[in-house]
């Protein structure tokens, strides 16, 4: 009975319980028609950088409501290499949300590299990548690629960079970052053991003059030690997330990848 | 007036027509299967309770008590699981006092079934129910708007189908006890795998006519994966503002304590 008395007042009149009611002023015979053309694939991502290297990592399950349509469909891509096979790739995108705008987005990000390649002779640096992978975001403001971006590199001093975006292309250079379905569950997580957040120094005042932590830069192994034990925690709470960890270390010597198992329940 | 009642057709069919779609069925994450065998039958169900896409419990028990010889799976909303498995069961126990007789599975499954109608729907419980009475062996489910069927294998919840998937291919007329409790643990593993709405752990229930043996976590192929590191902070790492300390002793005069064995309930995961 709730339905019928609803506290909407533009819903007032013969009430429904569904939003497609009929239009009031519609002619005899009219319906609206929808289209819906996003999906949600689920998975997480996430992105660290540390002080001469970074690191991306995402999880390989890609699902629809409650199937899993593949457990290994990987969200990490190598970007503007001069092959196919991307082997001397120095940037690394890593896409979240919906599966077909993520690849969309990689093809187009990784053609723009190319072309840049090719007109000046010499590979894109992340700044510049960063830069226009917004400006290709924001070029669809009004039907948007409907995933979270992350872009990692390493900068012109050779330090570990992190680029994170909104489906509409604004964004920020980052320390860390995750993206997707579990970043609610591993950004906390992130902000206390890579940023050190609310974590004090031991008798070192009282109350509110109590002193942070320094920061530190982390080491390649205690960021690989945390990504591993952050989708292994994601795993455990978020159902989307789960089967395989695909990780791409990227360092001045080039990307290294690695494939890691994760519970597939 | 027997019959059917046809007094909202003409209402729906013009709701209908103006663009009001039919109701839809839902149903929330869970794979529960039931298989009866020469001798007794056997319930099956896995553990994970969800809410949305998050995990709310690892290994909660969907297996529910009615009477002895009589046991319940229970999918859809985990409350009114509970609750209507309780009342039924507190029901039944009433009326096997007051008949000085045992419980039947029927009996059971047309209380539960006269519950959900009444309620048509709104209580979102979707049962299996299996037992053995003096009547024989008895299997059914049980869905939220009342329909019941009695079939020899079984399945609901959101890995149904992969469940009976497993049904489908591997059941066969005639099973031994061991047979019958494999067959349902594979397929509650298929949906645990297969099935988001699933996971974790396998709880059997094996009823026959003497007794019932309740398998709480028969399978558990998804120990939680040790952590690289230690999460311990140092002492005082977190800011303090102000303190009060309340001894153990003391703690009676603000809460009631309950001390606790080992085996007195599921052990929580605590960082080293």
């Amino acid at each position: 009975m709730a339905a019928m008395f609803s506290q909407n007042p533009l819903m007032n009149g013969p009430n429904y319980s569904v939003n497609d009611a009929p239009r009031v002023n519609a002619p005899e015979g009219a319906r609206e028609h929808r289209f819906d053309p996003y999906t949600d694939n689920g998975g997480s991502t996430l992105a660290i950088a540390g002080a001469e290297f970074a690191v991306m990592a995402g999880d390989t399950r890609l699902t629809s409501g409650y199937s899993i349509n593949s457990r290994h469909h990987p969200k990490l891509f190598k970007i503007g290499g001069t092959t196919a096979d991307q082997k001397d790739a120095t940037i690394v995108l890593s896409v979240v949300g919906f599966a077909a705008d993520g690849e969309a987005l990689k093809e187009k990000l990784d053609a723009v590299c190319k072309m840049y390649r090719h007109r000046h002779g010499k590979p894109m640096s992340v700044k510049a990548c960063a830069q226009r992978l917004s400006t290709i975001l924001y070029q669809k403001r009004f039907f948007p690629y409907y995933a979270h971006a992350i872009l990692g590199g390493l900068d012109e001093e050779g330090k570990g960079a992190v680029y994170s975006y909104d489906p509409v292309g604004s964004y920020e250079r980052e320390q860390c970052r995750a993206g997707g379905a579990a970043a609610s569950l591993i950004m906390p997580f992130l902000d206390n053991q890579v940023n050190f957040k609310n974590q004090h120094i031991p008798n070192s005042g009282e109350g509110h003059a109590l002193q942070e932590r320094e920061r530190r830069p982390l080491t390649r192994n205690e960021v690989e030690v945390l990504v591993k034990d952050a989708f292994d925690g994601a795993v455990e709470r978020h159902i989307e997330v789960g089967d395989g960890l695909q990780m791409m270390v990227i360092t001045k010597d080039g990307i290294e990848e690695v494939l890691l198992p994760l519970k597939k329940d | 007036m027997p019959g059917f009642d046809f007094s909202n057709y003409n209402r729906n069919a013009a709701l209908h027509a103006r663009g009001v779609p039919l109701p839809k069925a839902t149903s929330t994450g869970t794979t529960i299967v039931g298989c009866i065998y020469e001798g007794g039958v056997v319930i099956a169900a896995d553990t994970r309770a969800t809410s949305g896409p998050i995990v709310a419990d690892k290994n909660c028990e969907k297996l529910h008590y009615i009477a002895p010889n009589i046991w319940c799976a229970g999918a859809g909303t985990a409350a009114d699981t509970e609750f209507t498995t309780a009342l039924i069961s507190s029901q039944l126990e009433l009326h096997s006092l007051s008949t000085g007789r045992k419980p039947r599975v029927v009996t059971c499954m047309t209380m539960l079934k006269q519950h959900l109608f009444r309620y048509q729907g709104h209580i979102g419980a979707y049962l299996v129910v299996a037992g053995v009475d003096p009547t024989g062996t008895h299997l059914f489910t049980v869905h939220a708007h009342g329909s019941t069927d009695k079939l020899p294998y079984v399945t609901m919840g959101s890995g149904s189908l992969a469940a009976m998937s497993v049904f489908e291919t591997q059941w066969k007329p005639s099973l031994t006890q061991d047979e019958a409790v494999k067959l349902c643990a594979d397929a509650i593993e298929a949906g645990i795998w297969n099935d988001l709405g699933s996971g974790s752990n396998v709880d059997v229930a094996i009823i026959t006519g003497d007794k019932t043996t309740l398998r709480r976590n028969y399978i558990r192929p998804n120990e939680r994966t040790q952590k690289l590191k230690s999460y311990a902070f140092p002492k005082g790492t977190t800011a303090v503002l102000n303190e009060k300390i309340i001894r153990k002793a003391e703690l009676g005069n603000f809460v009631s304590v309950h001390e606790l064995t080992e085996e007195s309930g599921d052990k929580m995961e605590v960082d080293t």
